[in-house]
């Protein structure tokens, strides 16, 4: 119980240090921070999936493009979300999702494993089929630019301090809501399903339908991130639904450390600073981001924060190899027949 | 849309499914020996083209290119498999991450080694005329990439089934656990499969480089085409690859010839309903 | 409630009618009946192959049935999944244990108090926050003296306290009935006893269907024993008529 509340304490301490020190820098890191939490909504939603739920989905970016596509169409085509009724908006953004995860959930969470991959794979194709052909509805391959950000009572989102900290007030309160659903009844029953399916049925719970929820969840909160995304980049294309959107989301989820949510944030921080710092320094960046994804893989499977842990068990179980390459395996779904 | 247009479209079907199934029937073997869904697949393809580019370059030789490009990335397929894949056993997330992870460095290699321009790569005279069939013309050259895809295709299934080893890969695909008790050893298997994939993948990437080109991106564009081919096909089945491939084909270009707004839908909405239904695929095995 | 009432006026716990699973030719459980009535210990025994597993899989809905009929309570549940069937009051335990390695003991248990409460689908609310149910998970582990090791995630334990935590999961959910797939399994002959007596302990008035090789354990704690051989219950009877018995000692305790 002491630990949770240290991490709790530790995670507000940080998001405060955010709050306080990126309005002090300039504009540069001001963008930066701000895509990389609008993102990093995303990367949770993700989470939920992969590290509580067991369920690697190949598709995430769906959900991301459904809730930008929607926002940058309103905003270009009825002129509407650009008032008060932004906040609609985003409403839209999350039912949306949620609905879009609805559907394709009926056709996904049967399958598990390597299938689970393929199929969600699969769906996000259709969504970027959709988004890169539909020109009258997309703009096809050139996306939607949107011109301008909400404004609304005193709040002109156009100044990219005031949208910084729109955005932190929505990510915090999505880590907070998701944080809160990990630790309930029903999150842990996801990560018993992910532990181990058959035993959770056995026990009285309806598997299909818990992951079903989750997979609904994941999708309300990547159109929430889509919305967000879609006035921070200021454009919505295809690019956001591209199959390496949703592999990107899964890579940096597993760099922090898949299960922990905070650990998708710090993941999505590291990428995006990497992308952005990096690639103004020296033209081989993507090599570094490359290898950074190898690594980890390799030998760091439950990512940067299960840094810590590993070391705990190194130092208090030196001569248990066993248990360090059980933990050692992000594949969680060992089933008995 | 007279007669014309039907036999153009449905030849042009064909031969971009007689492209596929270069592509996917590697992938596929792949995934029925190792169950590994390996992103990396796209990366072959365009590897493949860009270094059959460097050496029509520096030879002159297309003919030479063929074989050198393909066994380039067939070595490179063994060491990934080898090197890396091998160490993390039967854990498929942690192997998709992976080859995702190397699909990235290949793509910055490719940039940095042949730059971010289009290319060609220009078959001989001989294959790029046309022949003219009952007042239509064709394309001898995706004639040959037909020729070819049928006879990789026969090569691969005499293989597969008059052949020792060929047994012991579809024992694998069946029941690898089984297949180890009996004494086959699945790593060399798996090794052999892999490379065997990246040759095919490569292969490709040279053919189709004439009428594609080779371009930064192509690697993931054609990896989910490539999927699409596994999964109607059915994983780990030749003969599903060769339906799928032509399925995908088809459906391809009658797609954007017939309704383009939503032709890439036509195609990822049927594979994401058969995964569905039946993840094994059309023509997989349970 | 039903006709299949037994003498005594009361519905039979766990009833099969004429229950059979085939797996392609292959007929794995042919025709098994019998009648559990509330606090009987009935034990299944019969050669590796017989069919037990598969029996307590269909029992339990992991495999549908080919035909015949499982009725809980008098109701008939044939077709049902596995989630509705603990609901009415069944619960189980596997052969190969099948815990949640990386949880703790504590999450473990307090998962399967949880399977069969609305609050289970509660998501705004931490589940550390509900105090009845850890109340109830202390109260467990504090019966199966697992109390000191609550917070040691699972696959630090040894072998033979996994197999009693697996038991402690079974019992969670406050079953009229309890499936034990061979709950001696890989124990040593200490714990093996150990075990038999923490059985032995249990409410009388729950039913208890076990698969044991482990004949001491069998003859300590089952009323009647069933003998399957070929899927098919073989004889059925007192402990004292199986051991007697000529065609169980052929099949079975003689070439085993």
């Amino acid at each position: 119980m002491r630990s949770h509340r240290l991490k709790i304490l530790m995670v507000i301490v940080a998001l405060a240090a955010v709050a306080i020190v990126v309005p002090n820098t300039g504009s540069f890191v001001i963008l930066l921070v701000t895509r990389a939490l609008a993102f990093s909504i995303l990367v949770m939603s993700l989470d939920i999936l992969l590290g509580y739920t067991g369920l690697a989905s190949l598709g995430q970016a769906a959900y991301l493009g459904v809730g930008a596509y929607a926002t940058a169409i309103l905003a270009t085509k009825y002129h509407f979300g650009l008032g008060w009724d932004f906040w609609l908006v985003l409403l839209i953004g999350i039912l949306l999702g949620a609905a879009l995860a609805a559907f394709f959930g009926l056709l996904a969470i049967r399958a598990s494993g390597v299938y689970f991959l393929m199929i969600t794979l699969a769906l996000g194709q259709c969504v970027w089929g959709l988004a890169y052909r539909w020109n009258s509805l997309t703009g096809g391959d050139n996306g939607i630019n949107l011109r301008e950000r909400p404004k609304f009572g005193g709040i002109d989102l156009a100044n990219e301090l005031t949208f910084f900290f729109l955005v932190f007030a929505v990510f915090c309160a999505s880590l907070a809501l998701m944080y809160t659903l990990v630790r309930s009844p029903f999150g842990r029953s996801l990560a018993g399903i992910r532990e181990r399916e058959l035993r959770m049925q056995i026990l009285g719970y309806n598997t299909w339908l818990h992951k079903y929820i989750a997979f609904i969840i994941a999708g309300a909160f990547g159109g929430l991130s889509g919305v967000l995304w879609a006035h921070t980049a200021g454009i919505v294309s295809p690019e956001n639904v591209v199959l390496t959107t949703s592999v990107d989301a899964l890579l940096m989820a597993v760099l922090g450390g898949a299960g922990t949510l905070v650990g998708g944030v710090i993941g999505t921080f590291i990428v995006f600073g990497l992308r952005e710092f990096l690639s103004t320094l020296v033209p081989w960046w993507q090599y570094v981001l490359g290898v950074v994804y190898v690594a980890t893989i390799l030998y760091l499977p439950t990512g940067l924060m299960g840094i810590p842990e590993r070391l705990r068990q190194k130092r208090a179980k030196p001569d248990n190899p066993d248990g360090a390459k059980k933990l050692a395996s992000l594949h969680h779904a060992e089933k008995t027949t | 849309m007279n007669l014309n247009f039907w036999v153009i479209q449905t030849f042009n079907g064909i031969s971009y499914g007689a492209l596929l199934f270069l592509v996917g029937s590697g992938l596929s073997l792949i995934f029925g020996v190792m169950r590994i869904v390996n992103l990396s697949h796209g990366s072959y393809f365009m590897l493949g083209g860009y270094v059959a580019l460097t050496v029509i370059w520096t030879t002159g030789s297309w003919l030479l290119a063929i074989p050198v490009a393909a066994l380039t990335i067939a070595f490179l397929g063994l060491a990934m498999e080898r090197i890396f894949l091998r160490q993390l056993g039967f854990d498929p997330l942690r192997q998709v991450l992976l080859t995702v992870g190397f699909a990235f460095l290949f793509q910055q290699a490719a940039l940095d080694i042949w730059s971010g321009n289009n290319f060609d790569i220009n078959p001989p005279a001989v294959l790029s005329q046309s022949i003219q069939i009952g007042g239509i013309f064709l394309p001898l050259y995706r004639a040959f990439m037909i020729a070819i895809a049928l006879a990789i295709g026969l090569v691969l299934w005499l293989v597969m089934e008059k052949t020792q080893i060929g047994a012991q890969v579809r024992a694998t695909v069946d029941d690898a656990q089984m297949a180890r008790g009996v004494g086959i050893d699945t790593s060399r298997i798996s090794m052999m499969i892999f490379s065997l994939g990246a040759f095919l993948a490569a292969l490709g990437g040279v053919i189709g480089g004439a009428f594609l080109g080779i371009y930064p991106g192509l690697d993931f564009e054609m990896l989910p085409i490539a999927f699409a081919v596994v999964i109607i096909g059915g994983m780990g089945s030749l003969g599903g690859a060769a339906i799928g491939a032509l399925i995908v084909g088809l459906a391809d270009n009658f797609g954007k010839a017939l309704f383009p707004e939503i032709s890439y839908f036509t195609l990822y909405a049927p594979m994401a309903l058969i995964l569905a239904v039946k993840p094994t695929g059309l023509f997989g095995r349970e | 409630m039903s006709a299949d009432t037994a003498a005594n006026g009361q519905t039979p716990v766990l009833e099969l009618k004429g229950l059979s699973k085939s797996f392609g030719g292959l007929h794995a459980v042919r025709g098994v009946t019998f009648k559990i009535m509330p606090g009987d210990r009935k034990a299944i025994i019969g050669p590796n192959g017989a069919g037990k597993t598969t029996l307590f899989n269909l029992i339990t809905g992991i495999f549908p049935a080919s035909s015949g009929q499982v009725l809980l309570f008098g109701q008939d549940i044939t077709g049902w999944q596995s989630h509705r069937r603990t609901a009415l009051g069944m619960a189980r335990t596997f052969q190969i244990t099948s815990l949640f390695p990386r949880l703790t003991v504590l999450d473990n248990v307090l998962l399967a108090i949880e399977g069969l409460r609305p609050s289970k689908f509660v998501m705004w609310r931490f589940l550390s926050s509900y105090r009845d149910v850890y109340d109830k998970a202390h109260q467990l582990l504090e019966q199966a003296a697992f109390a000191d090791r609550a917070n040691t995630e699972v696959r630090y334990l040894s072998h033979g306290e996994q197999r009693q935590l697996e038991i402690v999961l079974g019992l969670a959910s406050d079953p009229k009935i309890l499936l034990l797939d061979e709950p001696a399994a890989g124990l040593s002959s200490g714990e093996s006893v150990e075990m038999t007596e923490f059985l032995m302990r249990l409410d009388p008035e729950l039913a208890i269907l076990l698969i044991e090789h482990d004949m001491d354990v069998v003859f300590d704690l089952a009323h009647t024993i069933s003998v399957l051989h070929f899927g098919e219950v073989l004889e059925t009877g007192k402990p004292e008529q199986i051991k007697n018995s000529q065609k169980v000692q052929e099949i079975y305790l003689g070439t085993g």
